[in-house]
């Protein structure tokens, strides 16, 4: 695929797969266009040319909001919640769509055993909740919702080491449940202790591909050739 | 206490008038994320179509509501959503202001071009007859018009709360106001949630605009001011509801007008009775926003999502190529020169009139420029304080037999005493709650301040004469013309140093982000009591010029519309630099005066003109001159460049990197594969100007 923000280019032949059930890491610098590739494949930000396909489906054209009703979920970089809703309503609407009127309940519930921290802030606008209780409040809606693909988009941005741990452990639990993960990271000792496959991003460009356990020595190699360190 | 209840008894369907508006303004606001002062045009011109339906087509009533609002309002919603407020970014809460803006200008004055100037009596009412008496309650008549009123508004209020409580739908538009992105990742469809939010308030816009016809008596469709009271009632609710309670406003808008029944009570007449009533709204309105906590965080909720819209476009300058610099500077000069002595010889008699007036607008629209443009504050009562200028210069004559353009720096002077007391108050409050501030004191010097012998000269209006200074006489239009061309220069260059000097730096980087430059040591309070000062003066300056030329003048020239479609006209033209104004005084004094040639019914069609303008400033923020200039330059660049290129010559980096930096080919095409734009890898992203304007 290729991308750009009005006239700036941002991806350059990007192209990769998430088999089903695998995690793919992806990395890369600030500005290498992470976040790009993620906007381009769940509809937010229109390809200038190239393909996404879900399941063997061209979504290249498809509305954001039908890709993910097909389970592709995003979970975007920074808050993303509704901070003028509370986590009840936030949870509401991320899962009535994806679960049903009729099961909503169930799920909720669920989701509140799983995370009883969210239980006990039921009632509190998103907006007042910590920047990891809002991760989970996202990761929440995921979990119970059954996803095909789950895009995490620098999860552990902002956040204290204790607490990434916890939403790491959060992205693990969707991971068991038969979801595949593209996992975008900064932190990419933490992203590739979860990966099976990684994919270097340098300037707009896949620089590198191949099994996680090679990709520490190809960025020390990036880092020699000039380019911006990663954090 | 029967005499009281008496008071307190009609005030209750008043209330519910108020309510309608104050209830239709939180609705929108938070379902769409727009604070839509066309609400109550939109009503009117729902009331308009209802009136017509039954009296013109003889429709029962059922059914021309049915058909206009159930039908026809939400149609119109729709195509607002479709056409304009779905193209506008969550964030940008000017483009929303300056959007509903342009509506309120843009329906009014559309209504008698579609449905003739003639006004309608009588009005049918809905539901229950206004002269048949229902029942007593406490001995007070309590008529059918009443009864209707307030039954309906308290069902569809009670629909209302709980449809945004408990209904998925409700939720969604919630959701989507905050951000339609992240709405979207949650399978949520945002355009269509959003359509339907606008359906629903433009429903809510029709029924009030139906419930409130029996308050009129009389229907003109040339005069939809009959309407402005409820604004101010519908917004003081509003923000004592803090843009989010319904129920509040509900409340607060009975509240209102129980109490100004009552006042009406104890102040039946006489000086105390204009001073209470009419005062009363405002105080509370200006109390509120002034001093509400809740209402100073609104909007401050920045859309997550919003990495992903493109960035703005940069400034025509940006573009230029340095080699027309000299040449345009100079051609400048001569057209002021050609324009002066064009002005004093061969224009026809006729003609140089609507070229004063283009002046002297152009001094008063500087004013926007520098708090608009400079700022990117909108105010909505410029003209309120040229009518102070044009008012003081004025009386001062009159009174004290002061020169004309003595008395019109004194008026300057007033009207900035006047815009640095109304930025000291709004020390804490920016953004949608300053506008609304501005607006708040623009009615108010509607309905009071001018209606004074000493200020506006209630009725007969104030004569401004001619200036004269010793034997140099300005009273004919040709001399005038010199006149109000030496001022508006003074005032540019005023304008100019601004800009330029240090408070125009502090004011840019307010524009961009209020706590960064206040991290970065800016008073920010000092800057924008200087800036609104100013501003205010040049419009006080320019005022007492625009009632020097068009002697005598009344409050009728200054109401707040007035002052509305002076923000939209600018904003069409480009609000960011001079020339912006000039342009935008100039075209808007002659296309004005072409349109006397029209029938009377078109003469609305120069403020719709620049409304539909306005409702572009989504797309073009920098305004449609300044889009077409950006556009004319890149060509003009690419000309040269290629003249260069065959030629033999190299380009100069700047030129190459104005003739790219427009189209998406240009960077694209010249990028290496691994190269990343506005990065340090390719040359045309950070040296060519985008990022650094000049001048």
């Amino acid at each position: 695929m290729n991308a750009s923000y009005s006239t700036y280019r941002a991806l350059f032949d990007v192209s990769f797969s998430v088999p089903a059930g695998t995690i793919v890491a992806l990395l890369g610098a600030n500005g290498a266009g992470k976040s790009t590739v993620a906007r381009v494949a769940t509809g937010l930000v229109a390809a200038t040319s190239g393909k996404v396909l879900v399941g063997g489906r061209d979504v290249t054209r498809t509305a954001a909001h039908r890709i993910a009703r097909m389970g592709v979920f995003h979970v975007p970089e920074g808050r993303g919640v509704f901070a003028d809703l509370d986590v009840e309503e936030n949870l509401r609407l991320a899962l009535r769509r994806r679960v049903g009127a009729r099961h909503l309940a169930e799920a909720m519930e669920r989701a509140y055993t799983t995370f009883p921290v969210l239980a006990a802030r039921r009632h509190q606008q998103a907006g007042t909740l910590s920047g990891g209780e809002q991760r989970i409040l996202s990761l929440a809606g995921v979990l119970e919702a059954a996803p095909k693909l789950v895009i995490a988009d620098e999860l552990s941005l902002g956040l204290a080491p204790v607490i990434v741990d916890g939403v790491y452990e959060g992205l693990k639990a969707i991971h068991a449940r038969g979801a595949a993960l593209l996992v975008v990271e900064q932190q990419v000792d933490r992203a590739l202790s979860l990966a099976t496959h990684a994919v270097l991003l340098a300037r707009g460009a896949v620089h590198w591909q191949g099994p996680p356990q090679q990709a520490r020595a190809e960025m020390e190699e990036l880092l020699a050739a000039g380019y911006a360190p990663p954090v | 206490m029967s005499t009281l209840l008496g008071y307190v008894l009609p005030g209750i369907p008043y209330g519910c008038d108020f309510a309608l508006m104050a209830v239709g303004l939180v609705i929108t606001f938070r379902t769409t994320g727009v604070f839509n002062l066309a609400f109550g045009a939109q009503a009117f011109g729902a009331a308009f179509v209802f009136d017509l339906l039954v009296r013109s087509e003889g429709l029962p009533v059922w059914a021309a509501f049915v058909l206009s609002v159930l039908l026809l309002s939400p149609a119109v919603g729709l195509v607002l959503d479709r056409f304009l407020f779905s193209r506008i970014a969550t964030t940008n809460m000017t483009a929303k202001i300056v959007s509903s803006v342009g509506l309120l200008i843009a329906i009014p004055q559309l209504l008698p071009i579609l449905f003739g100037g003639s006004p309608r009596e009588n009005p049918p009412s809905l539901w229950l007859d206004q002269a048949h008496v229902e029942f007593r309650l406490f001995g007070t008549a309590v008529n059918g018009s009443e009864v209707s009123t307030t039954v309906i508004t308290l069902g569809a209020v009670a629909a209302l709360l709980l449809f945004l409580r408990l209904s998925p739908a409700g939720l969604e538009m919630r959701a989507v106001v905050e951000s339609r992105r992240l709405a979207q990742l949650q399978g949520i469809d945002s355009g269509k949630v959003a359509a339907s939010a606008w359906a629903l308030s433009s429903v809510m816009a029709g029924l009030a605009g139906v419930l409130l016809l029996p308050l009129s008596n009389v229907l003109n469709p040339t005069n939809p001011l009959q309407f402005t009271g409820l604004l101010v009632a519908g917004l003081t609710a509003a923000a004592l509801a803090r843009m989010r309670s319904i129920g509040v406003a509900f409340g607060a808008a009975i509240g209102l007008g129980v109490a100004q029944e009552v006042l009406e009570l104890y102040f039946p007449n006489g000086a105390l009775h204009t001073a209470s009533v009419n005062a009363f709204p405002f105080i509370v309105l200006v109390g509120t926003l002034v001093g509400s906590k809740s209402l100073r965080s609104l909007g401050f909720r920045a859309d997550p999502m919003a990495g992903v819209d493109p960035p703005p476009p940069p400034p025509s300058v940006s573009i230029r190529d340095p080699r027309l610099d000299v040449p345009m500077k100079w051609g400048f000069r001569a057209l002021i020169v050609a324009f002066v002595v064009s002005g004093l010889t061969w224009v026809p008699g006729y003609w140089v009139t609507p070229l004063d007036a283009g002046l002297v607008y152009s001094t008063i629209f500087l004013s926007v420029t520098l708090i608009t443009g400079a700022s990117g504050q909108l105010s909505l009562c410029q003209a309120s304080f040229a009518g102070v200028g044009a008012f003081a210069a004025g009386q001062l004559a009159a009174h004290f037999g002061l020169p004309v353009l003595l008395g019109a720096v004194v008026g300057g002077l007033m009207a900035a005493v006047l815009g640095a007391v109304l930025a000291l108050l709004a020390a804490r409050i920016s953004g949608l709650i300053l506008t609304l501030l501005t607006l708040a004191f623009a009615l108010m010097a509607d309905t009071f301040l001018f209606q004074y012998s000493w200020s506006g000269g209630s009725g007969t209006g104030v004569s401004v004469p001619r200036p004269v200074m010793g034997s140099i006489d300005f009273t004919s239009n040709r001399a005038f013309l010199v006149l109000a061309l030496v001022v508006l220069l003074l005032c540019i260059l005023l304008v100019a140093l601004v800009q330029r000097g240090t408070t125009g730096r502090f004011l840019a980087a307010m524009r961009g982000s209020e706590p960064g430059a206040a991290s970065l040591g800016i008073n920010l309070l000092r800057a924008r009591v200087t800036v609104f000062a100013m501003s205010a003066g040049i419009a006080g300056v320019g005022g007492a010029m625009f009632g020097s030329l068009y002697s005598p003048v009344s409050a009728d020239s200054f109401v707040y519309e007035i002052s509305l479609a002076f923000v939209v006209v600018v904003i069409t033209t480009g609000s960011r630099r001079i020339e912006g104004a000039v342009q935008a005084g100039m075209s808007f004094a002659i296309i004005q005066f072409l349109f006397t040639y029209a029938p009377s019914r078109f003469q609305g069609l120069t403020p719709i003109l620049f409304a539909f303008g306005a409702l572009n400033y989504a797309q073009h923020p920098e305004g449609m001159v300044e889009y077409q200039k950006s556009r004319w330059m890149m060509r003009v660049s690419r000309l040269l460049a290629r003249v260069d290129g065959r030629r033999g010559t190299a380009p100069t980096a700047l030129a190459a990197g104005a003739a790219g930096n427009g189209m998406a080919g240009g960077v694209v095409g010249g990028s290496a594969p691994n190269g990343a734009p506005g990065l340090a890898g390719s040359p045309v992203g950070l040296s060519s100007g985008v990022v650094s304007p000049r001048g």
